[in-house]
């Protein structure tokens, strides 16, 4: 039992570390921590404002795993590849 | 007082759907079409007006987030604000959602370029109950004149040209974000470097040396100097995130009671892009959008044709009265009359599709469209954002295909253009319409729904074909704006359903006119002259060169392979040709259709037949004008008459099948 115990704190604090904003939960607020995407889509997020430790809400979430977020009062629409390329923590 | 200056370029920039082309309207009388969802204008567009003495060239710009670089519209916008003739830039910005418009702002005030603020859609804010500190916030943006306006209900024009009148030739202060005090050494060092290097008077040297320190593609590139020993780093996230800190102390300070009726948006959008629901309830809105389109079109439809027949009788005697010769009555009632009145007569089904599709795009659905179609569209390689071109496809191909230019990447572009004439466009309803209701009385209406749903999947199979054939696969790199849903507003539908009734109404009067002269020319005559029977004439010899190949559709009558030559210059022409070849005054009546049935039916065509034709219309070639326009956006003549000859192909391939299996099971 203990040995599982421990596991199960190894995995979530996998989890913690590799959170992406794909794996993340509606109405739950994260944080952004880094951005690893082709340059060019990094670009458009930096010009709406979606950079490092910006806070970002999921406001819906799709089979897809497209989902909606909002960024600065603004709600977007962004594809599967662009959300798993945001790594985010958890908002408190 | 400054004496007023006799020429002033303006420049309006903002984000995308902030209302410029709204406000660019007003002031020049321009139709140019509007809606609520980002990235409906795609071109740069100059109109004039002037105020008091003075003469004001206007330039409406595609929406930019920012002023980097990267996208096409932004080096369009940079480039047209750099290097061109712009004297002052009207930052339009959308006020109901101030944090996100102001980093242009922000950027446009380093730009060392008169800046003037046109505060939008106040009367939104003002709705919402938010309250903004119309002192403060000029203050804070470096004393920059700041006019609230409200571009639909058009309030502040006169005030916001006044302000550019006056304030044209002052330059912000390009200090007002203050950087950390590490960037603004390398700020201070680069400035020096440029100086240096390319004269005191090099313009904007702030901005170039903010610019280098993000290492601008563009910037660096014009500037071949030695800073690596200063920009050791790309300091653009620093740069980025100051300017937002800064922003963020602007809205703190000028901006009250926000967040309090977004509950509305987020109410609706549960439903609208609700994981499971969104897209059956995307299938009903379409749907219902064509019920409308059918229904109550057809129900305005009955006043158009008495009207008509009237008309018709009416300059039949009249031209009988002052006894005109018969070839000259026979051109004017069987040629044009019959050809352009009966195209008229579609005109309510027109008016009530393109009212729907104005409610839809006004609304701010469009925009969720993208995200409810985002899994579909995955499967045949594409992003959501390109069903939204293909949504325009409904109305007409045109500007379906122009608005293509707002996918990101090129092969998309292309492949979403070989889908969009798929879409049945308005112009193939009269078609629908028309043979649904003679041959199929009380189904007529699943029978029309029936040819939008075959394109549909018909798009769909092909660009599934196309992505395993390219190897394209789901990028995943969906990315629009969801705006606030607002009701739409009276004048921007009106002039939305006003341009294309017009554009209708022109159609009528110029292609299908001509057309319609021409193919009575060419029933009436042959090398010997005006001839007594329609089967010795041009038409039917060309006819007739189609019948083989047709025959095999359903569709071997000589007149239906010339009523399908003829719809190449408008799709409605179909129709009208039909008029003109059979005779029938008014094609769209009861008593026009019973003749125009009979006359198929005496050569043994069935329902069977109509739908072959309909399938047949709804597949192949689309008009001169949608060829132009693909010629024109993909610069290529190999890929348009690729796709012109496929069209062909395949719309003869599925009619073929359609009769010929339809003939097995019948």
């Amino acid at each position: 039992m203990k040995t599982y115990g421990f596991r199960l704190i190894l995995s979530t604090e996998r989890r913690e570390e590799f959170m992406t904003l794909y794996d993340g939960k509606v109405k739950h607020t994260y944080q952004v921590l880094s951005i690893d995407i082709d340059i060019g889509i990094k670009r458009r997020l930096e010009a709406i404002g979606l950079i490092e430790q910006t806070k970002v809400e999921i406001v819906n979430q799709k089979r897809n795993g497209s989902i909606i977020i909002r960024v600065r009062g603004t709600r977007w629409a962004i594809g599967k590849t662009i959300a798993k390329g945001i790594t985010v923590k958890e908002e408190n | 007082m400054a004496e007023r200056p006799e020429h002033i370029t303006i420049a309006f920039m903002g984000n995308p759907n902030c209302g410029k082309t709204t406000l660019f309207n007003a002031y020049t009388g321009a139709n140019l079409k509007v809606a609520n969802w980002p990235g409906v204008t795609v071109e740069r567009k100059e109109g004039y007006t002037n105020y008091k003495t003075t003469n004001l060239t206007l330039v409406d710009l595609p929406g930019v987030y920012s002023l980097t670089s990267y996208t096409i519209e932004e080096r369009v916008s940079r480039k047209e604000v750099l290097q061109g003739n712009v004297d002052v830039i009207v930052n339009v910005v959308d006020a109901s959602s101030l944090e996100r418009n102001l980093y242009l702002t922000m950027q446009l005030l380093e730009l060392g370029k008169p800046v003037i603020v046109a505060l939008n859609m106040m009367d939104i804010v003002e709705e919402r109950g938010m309250e903004i500190d119309l002192h403060r916030l000029p203050e804070m943006l470096g004393d920059i004149p700041v006019v609230p306006v409200s571009a639909r209900k058009r309030t502040g024009l006169d005030v916001l040209m006044h302000a550019v009148v006056h304030h044209y030739q002052e330059v912000p202060d390009e200090k007002i974000v203050r950087y950390s005090d590490e960037i603004e050494q390398k700020i201070e060092q680069l400035i020096d470097i440029v100086k240096e290097e390319y004269g005191e008077d090099h313009q904007i040297l702030r901005w170039h040396a903010i610019k280098l320190l993000e290492e601008d593609e563009t910037v660096v590139n014009d500037h071949p100097i030695e800073v690596g020993h200063i920009v050791d780093r790309s300091y653009e996230n620093e740069i980025i995130n100051q300017k937002y800190e800064y922003i963020e102390g602007v809205v703190e300070e000028c901006l009250f009671n926000r967040d309090a009726k977004v509950a509305f948006t987020e109410k609706i959008d549960q439903w609208l892009t609700h994981p499971f629901w969104g897209l059956p309830i995307f299938l009903g809105i379409i749907a219902l959008v064509f019920f409308f389109t059918f229904t109550v079109g057809d129900f305005l439809k009955g006043y158009f044709e008495v009207g008509l027949d009237w008309f018709s009788a009416t300059v039949t005697s009249l031209l009988q009265f002052v006894s005109a010769s018969d070839w000259l009555i026979s051109l004017i009632v069987d040629g044009i009359i019959a050809g352009v009145g009966g195209i008229l007569t579609f005109l309510p089904n027109i008016f009530i599709l393109f009212l729907a599709l104005a409610f839809l795009e006004d609304s701010g659905y469009m925009a969720r469209v993208a995200y409810v179609m985002d899994g579909v569209m995955g499967k045949v390689g594409l992003s959501g954002k390109a069903f939204l071109p293909m949504v325009l496809g409904f109305g007409c191909t045109v500007p379906a295909v122009m608005a293509t230019r707002a996918l990101e990447h090129e092969s998309d572009r292309k492949r979403t253009i070989l889908l969009t004439p798929f879409m049945s466009c308005s112009a193939r309803l009269p078609i629908y319409v028309l043979f649904a209701d003679m041959f199929f009385g009380k189904y007529a209406m699943l029978v029309s729904y029936s040819l939008y749903i075959i394109g549909i999947v018909v798009a769909i199979l092909i660009a599934l074909v196309v992505s395993k054939v390219t190897k394209a696969k789901e990028q995943g790199i969906l990315m629009i704006e969801l705006p606030e849903y607002k009701v739409p507003n009276a004048r921007t539908v009106r002039i939305y359903v006003w341009e294309k009734v017009k554009d209708y109404l022109t159609k009528a009067g110029t292609t299908i006119f001509i057309a319609s002269i021409l193919l009575w020319f060419v029933l009436n005559f042959n090398m010997s002259g005006m001839v007594s029977d329609v089967a010795d004439s041009f038409g039917a010899v060309l006819g007739h060169w189609m019948v083989p190949v047709l025959s095999v559709a359903g569709l071997g009558m000589w007149q239906i392979g010339l009523a399908l030559i003829c719809g190449i210059s408008a799709k409605e022409v179909v129709v009208s040709s039909f008029s003109v070849l059979f005779g029938i005054t008014n094609i769209n009546s009861a008593v026009g259709m019973t003749q125009l049935s009979q006359v198929l039916g005496a050569s043994g065509f069935t329902s069977l037949n109509a739908y072959a034709l309909m399938v047949f219309c709804l597949l192949y070639t689309p008009c001169i004008a949608t060829i132009a326009t693909i010629k024109r956006e993909t610069r290529s003549w190999k890929w348009t008459i690729g796709m012109v000859v496929f069209q062909l192909i395949f719309a003869w391939a599925a009619a073929a099948a359609v009769f010929q299996i339809g003939s097995l099971i019948m």
